[in-house]
């Protein structure tokens, strides 16, 4: 893990890849060694973010608050488990803040989640540390959002932030469910190409 | 396992957003558990809420928010009697994880390990099914079938999203053959007829938003009869 706290030189440095390489190092240390600072850090970061998504799927102001808490609580007591060969920090939180909002808000639960995360943890004996690799990861997720056209930007968002069903999408927008679904597809496509390339 | 029939895209991306119900999200995280390639490719899917939570506007949180949260933690640790961390009270059970069984894992709560003990019901001649009750704030249903070697399902087309996972023997229909593991993650649009390999019974979990439509009179007479 102590390679993962060193910062590697990059020519042209870009501020999105080194706050993704920040929050790996943060997470690192609160799950090495319950380091408060390191988590306060996230918290700053990431709590704000997750109220902002929490109330933007319509939840009230409280609800947000609460939920936030329990999500920050998880990412503290998971913080051992993470793993950044499965992705970054913000993709690791958001997953946990969205199983916390399927179990409430929903008519679901998020046990299906759940059971595929523990596989996971279990199969993985020791997950690998390859900075490099990481690194380029990190590099192609935000060059792929970056260069994301604003239609299909737009259906993300509102999927993954406002917690909206593909037809409440369709419905927002006045657009066949076939078209929302492509958008999704093309978003994805964009992202997973860049990614497999690096796998 | 070497698959051959993987999740279509805007699956993927529904799923990681969290936009299936929990029929979906079963047949979904089942196939995952079976996949490796897919499993990796849910991960990458996740990123788009990774960098949605990034770009989202941030809503300042309560002042004491933090203090409160460190509070809640101390007060977790004294309650553990070896003041253990809070972190550390949530062990995973790698134990049940590592399976036993050829059910995949996000199925077994419903089924058990094994599908030698699974209980039929015969709907129709050479079919037998069971059904898994997910409750009824569930819209969509969840249900095994087993089909006899050789047989032919009637030809069908979906009211809605349809999806099946092979949990063994084989199947093939005008989009290749589907062993255990595939998934056929069909459009609503879409019209098939699946046949059973000769040898062994296709043992496979559907999802189907709608009542599945038949195509023939007499099959849509037995349709609520059969029930698929």
């Amino acid at each position: 893990m102590r390679t993962a706290l060193k910062l590697v030189n990059n020519n042209e440095p870009n501020p999105a890849i080194e706050l993704a390489k920040h929050h790996r190092q943060l997470i690192a240390r609160v799950g090495s060694s319950q380091d408060r600072a390191a988590f306060q850090a996230l918290f700053e970061h990431f709590a704000p973010r997750i109220k902002a998504m929490m109330l933007k799927g319509g939840m009230g102001v409280m609800q947000a608050e609460d939920l936030m808490q329990d999500v920050m609580m998880t990412v503290w007591r998971k913080s051992s488990q993470f793993s950044p060969d499965r992705g970054t920090v913000s993709a690791w939180i958001f997953t946990i803040a969205r199983n916390a909002r399927i179990d409430l808000m929903r008519k679901a639960s998020s046990r299906p989640y759940d059971d595929v995360y523990e596989m996971e943890i279990a199969a993985d004996d020791k997950s690998s540390d390859d900075e490099v690799l990481q690194s380029q990861r990190e590099e192609c997720i935000s060059a792929a959002l970056q260069d994301l056209p604003k239609d299909q930007r737009e259906v993300i968002q509102l999927a993954f932030v406002a917690d909206l069903s593909q037809s409440e999408i369709a419905k927002k927008l006045s657009l066949p469910i076939g078209t929302v679904k492509s958008r999704m597809r093309l978003a994805y496509g964009k992202l997973k190409g860049k990614l497999e390339a690096v796998r | 396992m070497k698959l051959t029939h993987h999740l279509d895209d805007a699956t993927l991306v529904r799923y990681a957003a969290g936009d299936l119900d929990e029929a979906f999200a079963v047949i979904v995280s089942s196939h995952l558990a079976m996949c490796e390639q897919c499993r990796k490719a849910s991960h990458d899917a996740e990123e788009l809420g990774g960098q949605m939570l990034e770009a989202a506007e941030e809503t300042a949180v309560n002042e004491d928010a933090f203090a409160k949260l460190m509070a809640a933690i101390d007060e977790q640790n004294q309650a553990n009697v070896d003041g253990v961390d809070a972190q550390n009270v949530h062990q995973f059970p790698k134990k049940r994880a590592a399976i036993s069984g050829d059910v995949p894992m996000p199925l077994q709560r419903f089924l058990g390990s094994q599908i030698a003990d699974i209980e039929w019901k015969k709907v129709a001649p050479g079919i037998s099914k069971h059904d898994i009750d997910l409750g009824k704030d569930v819209p969509s249903s969840l249900y095994l079938l087993n089909i006899a070697e050789g047989q032919a399902v009637p030809e069908h087309g979906h009211g809605g999203m349809e999806m099946t996972l092979i949990l063994s023997g084989a199947y093939t229909d005008r989009f290749g053959r589907f062993g255990p593991g595939d998934i056929a993650d069909l459009d609503e649009h879409v019209e098939h007829q699946p046949i059973v390999e000769a040898g062994a019974p296709c043992i496979c979990l559907v999802a189907t938003e709608k009542p599945t439509k038949f195509k023939g009179l007499v099959e849509r007479i037995l349709q609520p009869i059969i029930g698929i």
